[in-house]
């Protein structure tokens, strides 16, 4: 029994369709993973050792017993039911029900690693589309509509200048709830690396913001952010709106990358079979260890942690797949 | 009979004691007290200390099989002979063989000079043979599997294919089988079902759903075949309605009768469309009725559906009836706000509603993609809606989308 379980131990990503609860992903792969292990034959019941009546063999009719080794009954598959019952599966960063994309789940001792994967703090990317013209009260499009506004003033420059100015204040709360002395060595070393994060609670950070697509009444933005809920993003479009002098609401909101775990990774709705998340566990093992390696077991024994007392409960920390803040900011026209 | 009675249980009380005494010497001095509770009371049939322990005893003999003899030679005062009964579970004739045995050792000593024993005290070979090593049955369990070895009854509904772990979660299912002897309970109802037309393979998993059935009574259970039958519905057409909705037959007469009635006015459908109906989902017969009219007044109030058209969907998908009311308006609104899909084509392929508003969503929006969500007959490179929602996915992408899977797949990815 622990065999097999065993060897279903570990991270992967599905691609959570809009509509559905987290919950019931996890639920449906749990149940269709419980129907293939079950398939699969089980251990041989225990033999035990039973007098048999059987007709004596000189033909008078009597009755005698006959040692034999029969199957112990208990041990049917209609008796003692089905052998996995319920696996240990848990989600990664969640998202909403309205929400689409790269979610995370783990099995066995991959629930460890989802708690570290969590302690690591990495970015996620979205991307956000948007509606101008429009203002409802759950800040989607399928929410109660509170308003309607005209759009026609609304440029792209319009929309990206409000963008740097939402990428220039969360710069600056990325920075004080990083906790590093902005004057100090260690903070130019740690900027030049790349990240710089907060490693503990914080509100929502935005990274990185830029607009993909602008075609008036709609629009998308790709959103790098940390310590984000999807309905803050929906919240996010409705204020650009707002800045914008109109309104918007956000059409769809869809992850394309969690951590480490990209939409390449994520199986979608027709390959969640025991197979495939096998695959997917082997092929993204590697890229959890490294990143888990590099950002938290350096903390503990980075030459600058040991130097500095101060700076205890955050870990500096090399991190080559977060993209740095700067790079769209010099994208970007200044505001 | 009223001493012999009483005999009988304090010869049990001290059977099971002086097999507790060998297994667990620590309880020596209670089971002393016990052993002179025996000495004065054993004439009576008051056993103040010791009846507890012998009703449990009996029970738990209940419970391995009601064939063999400890209950029945509780009664008569003797044991009968193992030959005479025939036990088919070979355990229980060993443990029968040697009990007599024991008894007679027990009876031919007088009650005043049981010597008590010690659990260092050295016991002759033939002593030791005669303790029944073997583990005693739980008195309760939460699960069948701690008797299934030990009854005759269990093994062989196992060996029918009822699958008993899912029977011991229903409420006093467990008990129920624990109780029921094969031959004289359960043989009779075996029989009336396969009179009835089931199939040797279909018992197993009707008992699995429906155990309570071997607690009917058989007489009525004719009735409401005979009634059946009254209503003009073939012998085949029986067994496959009892087989689908294995509670059928737990309904009285008056209440299948109040509920053909009730499908038949609801839906306007003439006698033999109601059986067909019927026939192709009996679960309608068995489920509340309380979903099925508030489903009807939503297709005719929310969905806006015509009364005659209702009849066609009612009667080609029996299934929307025992929809969620949720799902059924959910799917009805994307199918028809969005896709455009008027009433009368939603008439056609009522079939739509049975499948899940994602997979409808997520083909849609791929042919949409593709340039060839088509949906109106009148049109070249029409899609029909069946081919929409019942094709499985391979089929679906090389047919109807003219593309590979490995397109679907990530397409998938971009909703």
């Amino acid at each position: 029994m622990a065999a097999a379980a065993a060897e279903l131990a570990g991270l992967f990503a599905v691609y959570k369709p809009a509509g559905v609860a987290w919950s019931r992903v996890r639920e449906a792969l749990e149940t269709r993973l419980l129907r293939e292990l079950n398939a699969a034959p089980g251990r041989a019941p225990r033999q035990q050792v039973r007098f048999l009546p059987t007709p004596a063999a000189d033909g008078s009719g009597a009755v005698e017993l006959v040692a034999a080794r029969v199957p112990v009954l208990a041990d049917h598959p209609l008796v003692r039911g089905p052998r996995f019952r319920r696996l240990k599966i848990g989600a990664g960063h969640r998202l909403d029900v309205k929400s689409s994309g790269v979610f995370v789940l783990g099995i066995g001792h991959g629930n460890k690693l989802l708690t570290d994967l969590y302690n690591c703090h990495l970015t996620k990317v979205y991307t956000v589309g948007g509606l101008f013209g429009k203002a409802t009260d759950d800040f989607s499009d399928t929410g109660k509509l509170i308003e309607k506004t005209t759009f026609d003033h609304v440029t792209r420059e319009k929309l990206e200048r409000i963008l740097a100015v939402i990428q220039g204040t969360n710069q600056k709360a990325l920075l004080m709830y990083s906790n590093i002395d902005m004057k100090t060595q260690e903070a130019y070393e740690l900027a030049v690396k790349g990240l710089i994060r907060p490693m503990g609670k914080s509100p929502p950070i935005i990274t990185a913001v830029r607009c993909l697509q602008f075609a008036l009444p709609e629009f998308q933005l790709e959103i790098h952010c940390l310590h984000e809920t999807q309905q803050y993003l929906r919240k996010m479009v409705h204020e650009i709106g707002l800045e914008l002098k109109s309104s918007a609401v956000c059409t769809q909101v869809r992850r394309i990358r969690d951590g480490v775990f990209t939409l390449d990774d994520a199986l979608p709705r027709t390959r969640w079979d025991l197979q495939s998340i096998r695959e997917a566990i082997r092929n993204c093992q590697l890229k959890v260890e490294t990143e888990l390696e590099t950002t938290l077991g350096q903390g503990e024994n980075s030459p600058l942690h040991q130097l500095d007392g101060y700076t205890a409960e955050r870990a500096p920390q090399e991190h080559p797949q977060a993209i740095p803040a700067a790079q769209y900011g010099s994208e970007v026209p200044a505001a | 009979m009223m001493a012999v009675w009483a005999r009988q249980p304090s010869r049990w009380c001290c059977l099971l004691n002086a097999a507790r005494a060998v297994a667990f010497p620590r309880r020596l001095r209670s089971r002393g007290s016990t052993a002179q509770a025996c000495r004065e009371f054993a004439p009576l049939a008051v056993l103040p200390a010791g009846k507890e322990v012998v009703v449990w005893r009996l029970q738990a003999y209940r419970h391995v099989s009601l064939s063999s003899s400890p209950p029945d030679s509780a009664k008569d005062g003797s044991f009968s002979s193992p030959e005479s009964h025939l036990p088919s579970v070979p355990q229980e004739q060993a443990k029968a063989e040697i009990l007599p045995d024991l008894n007679a050792k027990i009876l031919d000593e007088d009650w005043d000079d049981i010597p008590p024993s010690s659990a260092l005290e050295e016991i002759s070979e033939e002593e030791a043979v005669q303790i029944i090593a073997e583990p005693l049955l739980p008195l309760q369990s939460s699960t069948l599997r701690d008797y299934v070895d030990h009854s005759e009854t269990l093994t062989k509904l196992v060996h029918l294919g009822v699958d008993l772990s899912q029977v011991e979660k229903r409420q006093k299912a467990g008990q129920l089988l624990l109780t029921l002897d094969f031959e004289k309970d359960i043989k009779k109802i075996l029989l009336f079902l396969k009179d009835v037309g089931l199939e040797d393979h279909q018992l197993g998993p009707f008992l699995t759903k429906n155990p309570y059935i071997l607690r009917e009574d058989l007489e009525a259970l004719e009735t409401r075949v005979a009634y059946l039958k009254s209503k003009k519905f073939g012998k085949s057409e029986i067994a496959q309605m009892v087989s689908r909705a294995p509670y059928l037959l737990l309904f009285s007469v008056e209440r299948l009768d109040n509920r053909l009635g009730f499908f038949k006015n609801e839906l306007g459908l003439s006698v033999k469309k109601t059986k067909d109906l019927v026939i192709r989902l009996p679960r309608l017969l068995t489920g509340k009725l309380e979903p099925v009219k508030e489903n009807l007044q939503v297709c005719q109030i929310e969905l806006g559906f015509q009364r005659n058209e209702i009849q066609q969907i009612v009667y080609k998908t029996p299934k929307i009836l025992t929809a969620s009311k949720k799902r059924l308006k959910q799917t009805f609104d994307y199918l028809h706000n969005i896709m455009g899909i008027p009433h009368h084509m939603l008439t056609r392929f009522p079939q739509v509603f049975n499948s899940k508003l994602l997979r409808i969503r997520e083909r849609h929006m791929f042919l949409a993609f593709l340039g060839r969500a088509q949906y109106d007959p009148a049109q070249p490179s029409y899609v029909s809606l069946d081919q929409l929602v019942s094709l499985p996915d391979e089929v679906f992408c090389t047919e109807i989308a003219k593309a590979s899977m490995q397109d679907f797949e990530n397409f998938l990815k971009t909703l």
